[in-house]
């Protein structure tokens, strides 16, 4: 009897208030560059091309599958869960484990060939030299 | 384990990198960020197991130090360096990984052991002997 009269007939639409100033403070403290894309990527660019470097600790290199497809980059893996049989008791779990697939759309065409990847540490860095074919030509004007 | 738990770890995992906060309670000598690396912690019936995300730190990288039932890691991370190349677009921040963890007294000091494989630390903190579950025979008479 009382609840609604102190919410009022608009508790929705108090609640969609509350909704939009939340989205409001979240765009205030947002901040550029950051996804929640697993995993994250550095993508450094030359005329040559592009490295591209991602953090996948805890992973089997084997069990990496990155392919090129014209200008799009695909990664795809999965993080096996730590077996726990004779643990009985889980304090702290925070790493995520599973699947994941990722793709970039690069601003040029890649020369696949030439493409290489190696892990270290945790880090994935992929070099993704450009084609030939799409790299910028200087043409030298003649004068007459 | 529960489908809660997966579920919220795989929230955790969209989370972004998270840094230490900049006022960390120790001044640190050495530039640039450090960030808090994730970490899960398993108990067993004779040791302590805590595995942590570290991805770019090498095997020299790695301080580990136990002081009183402080125990700390520490992970260095070298910037790549590229030359000729400039960073167009990131979406994580590169630098040192630092965690604490407070133990409780009954872990065996000198038996702890630390591995690190593919940027994960695995840290091994086998209980003492004094903390072990013991099985008490009853003798008949």
């Amino acid at each position: 009897m009382l609840l609604p009269r102190l919410i009022g007939n608009d508790f929705f639409g108090s609640l969609k208030d509350m909704q939009r100033v939340q989205e409001q403070l979240n765009r205030l403290f947002y901040e550029e560059g950051k996804s929640a894309e697993f995993p994250p990527v550095n993508v450094w660019t030359s005329p040559d091309g592009a490295i591209v470097r991602t953090e996948i600790p805890g992973i089997d290199p084997e069990k990496i599958d990155i392919t090129i497809v014209n200008e799009t980059l695909t990664i795809r893996g999965s993080r096996l869960e730590e077996s726990t049989k004779d643990c009985h008791s889980c304090h702290r779990k925070e790493r995520g484990f599973g699947q994941f697939v990722r793709s970039l759309q690069l601003p040029f065409l890649v020369d696949s060939d030439k493409v290489k990847a190696s892990f270290k540490d945790g880090v994935l860095e992929i070099e993704l030299p450009r084609a030939e074919a799409d790299k910028p030509r200087r043409i030298s004007v003649v004068s007459e | 384990m529960s489908t809660e738990v997966m579920e919220a770890c795989k929230k955790e995992q969209e989370n972004q990198k998270l840094q230490v906060s900049q006022k960390p309670e120790a001044e640190q000598t050495r530039a640039g960020k450090v960030f808090v690396p994730r970490a899960d912690i398993y108990e067993t019936q004779e040791q302590l197991l805590i595995l942590a995300d570290m991805p770019g730190v090498v095997e020299d990288g790695v301080d580990i130090t136990l002081e009183q039932n402080i125990l700390t890691i520490y992970g260095r991370v070298e910037e790549p360096k590229l030359e000729g190349y400039t960073l167009a677009y990131s979406e994580y921040g590169v630098g040192d990984f630092r965690r604490v963890f407070a133990l409780s007294n009954e872990i065996d000091r000198d038996g702890i052991q630390a591995t690190l494989k593919n940027g994960v630390l695995k840290l091994a903190l086998p209980k003492s002997k004094r903390a072990m579950p013991k099985k008490i025979a009853v003798s008949v008479e």
